[in-house]
């Protein structure tokens, strides 16, 4: 039998290297996949130009950072992104209803099929992706400032006296924390709201929604300004967490995309259990288990290998993986979401 | 009559489907439309909706011509709609339909939800559900009480009884009948015949688009050729 304090020490390694990252990537992976989700349900196409747009949202967050730390202003111990966050929002919304009037706008109006659609947001995808590279360029940038922890391994060791330390990072927590306001937010203006009401009727049934009523161009509007605030959001939150590289954006796509299928597209409560599941398949999967299992098993027993399933490098393969076998035997995912034709 | 559509005729971009077509309700009225499957009766509701442009004819409601307002203007004008298929929003509940109904109202519509749980008391007990999880005839209850809640002047259903039970029927019919009362005008196409006339005021027979009969529900359930083709000898 493991002595208590070698449990302790496997479960705040587990803590401290999956279960934390897990859930800030979750978080990220979650609002991402909202937005995809919003939009499919509403517009009817899978949006390919979600990822670039989260990439544009976070190159104006960071502009912004840079303008107010030029002139002095941060947020004291939390990242000056945040308050860059508001006006940041502002501009991608935006854009986001300028690309729809001039591009998304002229298919709806010729009553596009579906993949038509899906197809100018892949050129919409490689024009975002080009201004994007154009003013920020290809390499890793961090924009995050102030407070770089709010518990340190070394502290957590000295205060409990365990030999595994416990790191929370601040751009950790914010994430979460982010994240669950913005989640409820939405959640609360969905159910509670008469335009979000409106919203959820036109994206449940188009025809009958026009019947009674309801402005078609004023519930896509909205859904525009929603889901440039998610990517935004995910998107600077992302970047804090990690770091800023154009590219990476564009491989979000891929666990961004499982998350909402795995969920049941055009249904927000799945895209939020989707990223979480998503995000912590990926962790898991990645992970070298050999350190936890040394705590919990004999020394003879010890393993010779990493105890890794994946390296990861192959990252990625856990949410081709989840796509391919969540298309395969439950289409429309574990919420009954629509099926993408 | 309150409203009509007048000598429509025309189709879905192809052929005509309804030539020279013409159908009314007034108010206080139920009116039915009958005829075999493919007759073009849902195509005249729709034209009559402003759902399908006419080449030929004109729709009127009161004293205004609204033959070339979109639906929603419709609906704004007073008329409520009951779609054939696909008429609750599944994933919502009882109490949402029908305030989705409601949508253009900007006043109070408490009133008008009491009235609809008066009309339809099992939607009372089911307003937390969702309308996606109801049997046939509590959805189609639903679909009414949405088309009601705008305080429609005219209520068209399309086939509001398909694919209920007898006694659902003869109650849903019931339900019509007080709207009736109550000083709209009912324009309704049914597929069940002999029932829906019996409870007519007014009837028309559409066969291949054109008006094959037309008459008070009773001269029509009296007539021997309706009775032949349509209502079983
Ligand atoms: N959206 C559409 N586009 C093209 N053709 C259509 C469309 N809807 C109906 N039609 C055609 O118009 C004709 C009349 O259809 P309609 O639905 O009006 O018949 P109906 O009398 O309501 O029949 P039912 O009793 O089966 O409901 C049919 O031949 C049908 O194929
Ligand atoms: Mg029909």
């Amino acid at each position: 039998m493991p002595e208590a304090t070698d449990i302790l020490n496997a479960l705040v390694l587990m803590t401290n290297f999956v279960f934390v990252p897990a859930l800030a990537y979750g978080s990220q992976l979650a609002l991402g996949a909202l937005g995809v989700t919003l939009v499919f349900g509403i517009l009817r196409f899978a949006n390919f130009a979600h990822g670039d747009l989260m990439a544009f949202g976070t190159t104006i967050v960071i502009l912004m950072t840079w303008g107010l730390q030029a002139q002095g202003i941060t947020a004291g111990p939390v990242p000056t992104a945040l308050i860059a966050l508001v006006p940041a929002i502002l501009v991608t919304a935006i854009a986001a209803i300028l690309i729809d009037r001039s591009v998304f706008g002229f298919y709806r109006k010729r009553r596009a099929a579906p993949v038509v659609l899906v197809i100018a947001s892949v050129g919409v995808m490689f024009m975002l992706s080009a201004i994007v590279r154009f003013i920020m360029g290809t390499d890793d940038r961090r924009f995050s400032d102030g407070e770089r922890f709010i518990i340190r391994a070394r502290e957590f060791r000295e205060m409990t006296g365990l030999d595994e330390g416990l790191a929370i990072q601040t751009t950790q927590a914010l994430t979460v924390g982010v994240a669950i306001v913005t989640v409820t937010a939405l959640f609360v203006f969905l159910r509670r709201s008469r335009t979000g009401k409106a919203m959820r009727a036109y994206s449940d049934n188009e025809d009958l929604a026009l019947l009674s009523g309801i402005n078609p161009d004023r519930v896509v509007l909205i859904t525009w300004i929603i889901a440039a605030a998610l990517a935004t959001i995910a998107g600077a939150l992302y970047g804090l967490d990690k770091s800023f590289k154009p590219f990476t954006y564009f491989q979000l796509l891929l666990p961004i995309f499982a998350a909402a299928i795995l969920g049941g597209i055009g249904q927000p409560i799945g895209a939020v259990v989707g990223g979480y599941i998503v995000a912590f398949s990926e962790v898991m999967m990645t992970y070298a288990y050999k350190r936890f299992a040394t705590y919990l098993v004999p020394e003879t027993w010890a393993p010779e290998g990493l105890l890794q399933f994946l390296g990861t490098d192959y990252k990625f393969a856990v949410s081709f993986i989840i796509l391919v076998v969540v298309l395969l035997i439950r289409p429309t995912g574990i919420f009954r979401g629509a099926v993408i034709k | 009559m309150y409203l009509i559509g007048q000598g429509m005729t025309g189709g879905y971009g192809g052929a005509d489907i309804i030539k020279d077509c013409t159908i009314g309700v007034d108010k206080g009225e139920i009116a039915v439309i009958v005829g075999p499957n493919g007759a073009g009766k849902s195509t005249a509701m729709k034209a009559m909706l402003g759902m399908l442009t006419i080449r030929q004819g004109h729709v009127r409601l009161g004293d205004k011509d609204i033959t070339r307002l979109t639906p929603q203007a419709r609906v704004g004008e007073g008329i409520a709609f009951v779609p054939q298929t696909n008429n609750v929003f599944t994933g919502m509940s009882v109490e949402e339909n029908l305030e989705m109904g409601a949508y253009l109202r900007r006043d109070d519509i408490r009133h008008t939800m009491a009235q609809i749980y008066d009309l339809f008391p099992i939607l009372k007990e089911k307003r937390r559900q969702n309308a996606g999880e109801l049997s046939g005839g509590q959805r189609q209850q639903v679909a009414v009480g949405r088309a009601l809640m705008t305080r429609p002047s005219v209520l068209m259903l399309d086939e509001p009884t398909a694919g209920v039970s007898p006694i659902v029927m003869g109650e849903l019919f019931d339900r019509i009948i007080e709207v009736r009362d109550t000083g709209l005008a009912v324009l309704m196409v049914e597929q069940n015949a002999r029932q829906a006339l019996e409870i007519a005021d007014r009837g028309y027979v559409l066969v291949g688009g054109v008006n094959w009969r037309e008459g008070t529900g009773e001269e029509l359930l009296a007539n021997p050729e309706v009775r032949k083709s349509f209502l079983g000898g």
